[in-house]
């Protein structure tokens, strides 16, 4: 018979954990650059000071937000439906492809007004197509999602030197990369909403795609909760049997999640091609995508969680920058073992704390607290 | 020496808000056959699991054989002398008898010394008690009566003089059964003493010298067996009068609804689990399928649904062919009449993470007035919703609720008011009560009869005897995958135990 389970509030569940998760995160990074010989409050102050000090840091954070909220979206949605799409970096990658190639026939004779949309429906419908292939082999062959696509981020990866090689590099270049997109393929930086707080975005390259991904999270909102497909991708990925049931048609189901999540991927490429460099260049993707799958999981697949979750990184991405450039001794790598702390503790070790901050809530007995235990095993 | 097996004083267990057990007061006589019973969430299994040593009471004494102890953990608790049967067997499948009775029992790292010692003790068990099996036989291949019976040698090699048995028989044979009421009056009659959990009130009266009845956490009485009834115990259970006949007229079959020809239906293995079954369903009539679990019940029931794909044979619904050897599609079935309430609710009926009004519109969700122009229609579904709850008594009343917070009876209600209130011409229903309190049973119960009553055709499988026969008009016995009989149901228990044991059916096949 069930044992019944104490439920948290929702401040508890939402709030206190991942917070608490968080601190303890950030308090084991700061052990580490103290056995570096380092400060730890100087590398925090680094840390903040270099994402939010100023209107352009701020900006340089968002960029990374805007990069990560997409990414991280496009996992979450293959996550309803119980699929680990882990090839985000590759499907991102592919939809490079649908951008340079919108900008490069079009920048010259449009304006970017014009051919942001254009751009927009290149690079999910090349994200979808990368992501379309492993979910057909797995909705009709069985091969199973993380491995295919894991391969096709390789794919992905030499499929694309090659077409820069090849395709995409002007005649006489040295760069693996496109040439430079005229003024229509350029979007249009967000000072105008920075200098809304009074800030300046400065050389940050801020860009309208953060308004896209917003828009991106909202409508993903309304895909999982308030439609038809959604409710089918719940019910497939909570219960495969009970989709069968219901008279869900796998296959069919399997192929159009997969689809949207590697369009939303896909659009990812928009920022850094359109919105910074406004060139594709080798590797544009710097693996965004899977720092998706840690915002997803930090962000519970929600979107609402999602946001918050990406701006986390967005400020490790950019303070952290920061740090290894003012504390010469702490190198990049160094950052890479603070992210990884943070999913560790945020995203694979969430539940650690759990039974802890119940007993303190609900106050139970210390009889109690053992059987909490028990039964948690 | 004490007059008491076990004594239980003020046991009180909390889980966060749910208080699980309030001041339970327990005393088991020596030598006497127990039972426990109540409706699902009463608190048995968690009283068990204290006297067992899995949870720890907040507040109250465990007295075992005059001595009060504390126990901490199973070990604990074996070596008090307390032995577990638990519902679900906790055995290692590709190990031996021998090995499975040894396990956490072995006496050094080497292990020939214990080998040879345990095969001569249970050599001596198996004498004394009247308990056959072969030590070296590998579990997964015994039937599910003999692996009990292992369960049972396992406890008794511990030494155990309590032991206590968490629904015994729900996987048993009525012959299965009655073998194992013969093992306990044995054991008994050796001086064990044991503690039987169940929530069929039939065993309390046939095999028990004494009864203790749960509601809600409490104790609420205990009778000496052949002074109650099982009408007083049922009123015990449940806090009111409660109807344990259904009451049911004559059925009035009309037009055949639903046609199955030889349908044969094999499973992911390739081995056949329904072999050759043929049968008719009229409107009006409900039809039983009995058999023990694992004999094909369930393959026929998703072949028919259009779940699992057959291997040959034809069914035809209201007439039109259904094409179950090719792809069917469940929900284009729902639209032609067929409605399905699956054996499994918590992963075929249900998604227990969804909300309740979410469940109650699955496999319907397709219908366009859940729907305002592309999105969901969330008002109208939570308004559904509330009509089915109010129309089933579904507790608590909250169509935003976790359906995996509600407790069995009321999700089986959520399954059926969606299934039948859609006005189904036939009606296909798996183990319509499993899992379900008495309570809710006696609902189920009427309206599935209300079907039959409105014309519908009833198809019912359940491994509950009791319940195919006070409910269907006319019962097929399953057993290998084949119907090996019908009979009417004022057939005895004993001619349709034979025929589920499967020795009736192989005469009546060769006939």
């Amino acid at each position: 018979m069930s044992v019944p389970h104490a439920k948290l509030p929702a401040w508890a569940e939402y709030g206190l954990i991942p917070l608490v998760n968080l601190a303890v995160a950030f308090l084991i990074s700061g052990l580490v650059v103290l056995i570096v010989g380092e400060s730890p409050l100087e590398a925090a102050y680094h840390m903040i000071n270099g994402a939010f000090g100023r209107g352009e840091y701020i900006g340089f954070t968002l960029y990374y937000t805007t990069t990560f909220i997409f990414t991280g979206l496009a996992v979450a949605v293959a996550f309803h439906c119980g699929l680990f799409n882990i090839g985000g970096e590759g499907q991102a990658y592919i939809g490079g492809i649908g951008v340079a190639l919108a900008c490069l026939s079009f920048d010259r004779v449009l304006p970017w007004y014009l051919l942001f949309p254009i751009a927009v429906i290149g690079a999910a419908f090349f994200g979808a197509l990368w992501a379309m292939i492993p979910g057909w082999l797995q909705a009709k062959r069985g091969s199973h999602i993380v491995i295919t696509t894991i391969m096709f981020n390789f794919i992905a990866a030499s499929l694309m030197n090659y077409l820069l090689n090849r395709v995409f590099k002007p005649l006489g270049s040295m760069s693996l990369e496109t040439r430079t997109f005229e003024t229509g393929g350029q979007l249009p930086k967000l000072d105008w909403l920075m200098s809304i707080f009074g800030l300046s975005v400065g050389n940050a390259p801020f860009n309208i795609s953060f308004l896209l991904a917003l828009l991106a999270a909202f409508g993903v909102w309304v895909l999982i909760w308030r439609t038809k497909l959604g409710y089918e991708m719940r019910t497939m990925g909570h219960s495969p049997a009970a989709a069968r049931y219901a008279g869900i048609k796998e296959a069919k189901i399997i192929v159009i999640t997969m689809m949207i999540s590697g369009a939303l991927a896909g659009m990812m490429a928009l920022n850094p091609i359109m919105g910074e460099q406004f060139r594709m260049q080798l590797d544009f993707v710097q693996g965004a995508g899977f720092v998706g799958i840690a915002v997803a999981l930090i962000g519970r697949s929600h979107p609402a969680g999602i946001i918050p979750a990406a701006l986390l990184f967005g400020m490790l991405y950019q303070g952290g920058a920061e740090i290894s450039f003012e504390m010469p001794s702490i190198s990049r790598d160094m950052i890479v073992i603070i992210q990884g702390l943070v999913i560790l503790f945020a995203g694979a070790l969430e539940h650690m704390f759990r039974p802890a901050i119940t007993r303190i809530i609900f106050g139970l007995s210390p009889k109690g607290r053992q059987a909490a235990a028990t039964k948690g095993a | 020496m004490s007059e008491l097996a076990i004594e239980l004083k003020g046991i009180d267990k909390s889980f966060g808000l749910v208080h699980a057990n309030r001041n339970i007061n327990l005393k088991v006589r020596k030598g006497t056959i127990h039972g426990i019973i109540g409706e699902n969430g009463a608190g048995k299994s968690t009283l068990m699991s204290i006297l067992y040593g899995f949870y720890q009471a907040d507040h109250g004494d465990i007295v075992i054989d005059g001595k009060t102890i504390k126990i901490r953990d199973p070990n604990a608790a074996i070596a008090a002398g307390i032995g577990m049967v638990h519902q679900h067997f906790m055995l290692v499948e590709n190990f031996t008898v021998l090995e499975n009775i040894m396990l956490g029992a072995e006496e050094s790292q080497i292990l020939n010394a214990s080998i040879t010692k345990a095969r001569a003790e249970l050599k001596r068990l198996e004498k004394d008690y009247a308990l056959e099996v072969d030590p070296d036989a590998v579990i997964e291949e015994l039937p599910v009566g003999l692996q009990q019976r292992v369960e049972i040698l396992k406890a008794l090699y511990r030494r155990a003089d309590i032991l206590i048995l968490d629904e015994p028989t729900g996987v048993l044979t009525p012959a299965e059964a009655d073998h194992l009421f013969r093992i306990l009056e044995q054991l008994k009659a050796e001086g064990k003493t044991v503690l039987l959990i169940t929530h069929k009130l039939r065993e309390i009266m046939a095999i028990t010298d004494e009864v203790s009845v749960m509601r809600r956490g409490e104790m609420v009485a205990t009778r000496t067996t052949k002074d109650t009834s099982v009408e007083e115990l049922a009123e015990l259970m449940v806090g009111r009068r409660v109807l344990l006949r259904v009451e049911k007229g004559e059925a009035k079959p009309a037009d055949v609804k639903l046609s199955v020809k030889n349908l044969t239906v094999r499973d992911s293995r390739g081995v056949t689990m329904v072999d050759d079954v043929s049968f008719d369903i009229r409107a009006g009539e409900i039809v039983g399928i009995a058999g023990v679990a694992g004999n094909g019940q369930s393959e026929l029931l998703e072949a028919i649904s259009g779940i699992r794909r057959a291997k040959s044979g034809t069914v035809s619904l209201n007439g039109s062919a259904i094409d179950v050897t090719g792809h069917v599609d469940p929900a284009e079935l729902r639209k032609r009449g067929l409605a399905h309430v699956p054996e499994d609710r918590h992963h075929v009926g249900l998604v227990l993470k969804f909300e309740e009004s979410e469940n109650a519109i699955l496999g319907y969700h397709d219908d366009p007035k859940y729907r305002k122009g592309l999105l969901l229609d969330v008002d109208a579904i939570r308004a559904d919703a509330e009509e089915k709850i109010a129309a089933y008594d579904i507790r608590p009343p909250n169509p935003r609720l976790k359906t995996a917070n509600f407790s069995g009876g009321n999700q089986q209600k959520i399954v059926l008011a969606r299934e039948m209130e859609r006005g189904p011409d036939v009606l296909i229903i798996g183990q319509p009560t499993r899992g379900v309190d008495v309570g809710a049973i006696e609902f189920i119960h009427k309206r599935i009869i209300e079907m039959r009553d409105q014309g519908k055709a009833v198809l019912l499988v359940s491994v509950e005897l009791d319940e195919i026969r006070a409910l269907s008009d006319r019962i097929l016995v399953m057993f290998a995958g084949r119907v090996v009989g019908e009979r009417m149901p004022d057939a005895t228990e004993g001619e349709l135990g034979l025929l589920m044991a499967g020795v009736e059916g192989r005469k009546e096949a060769a006939e």
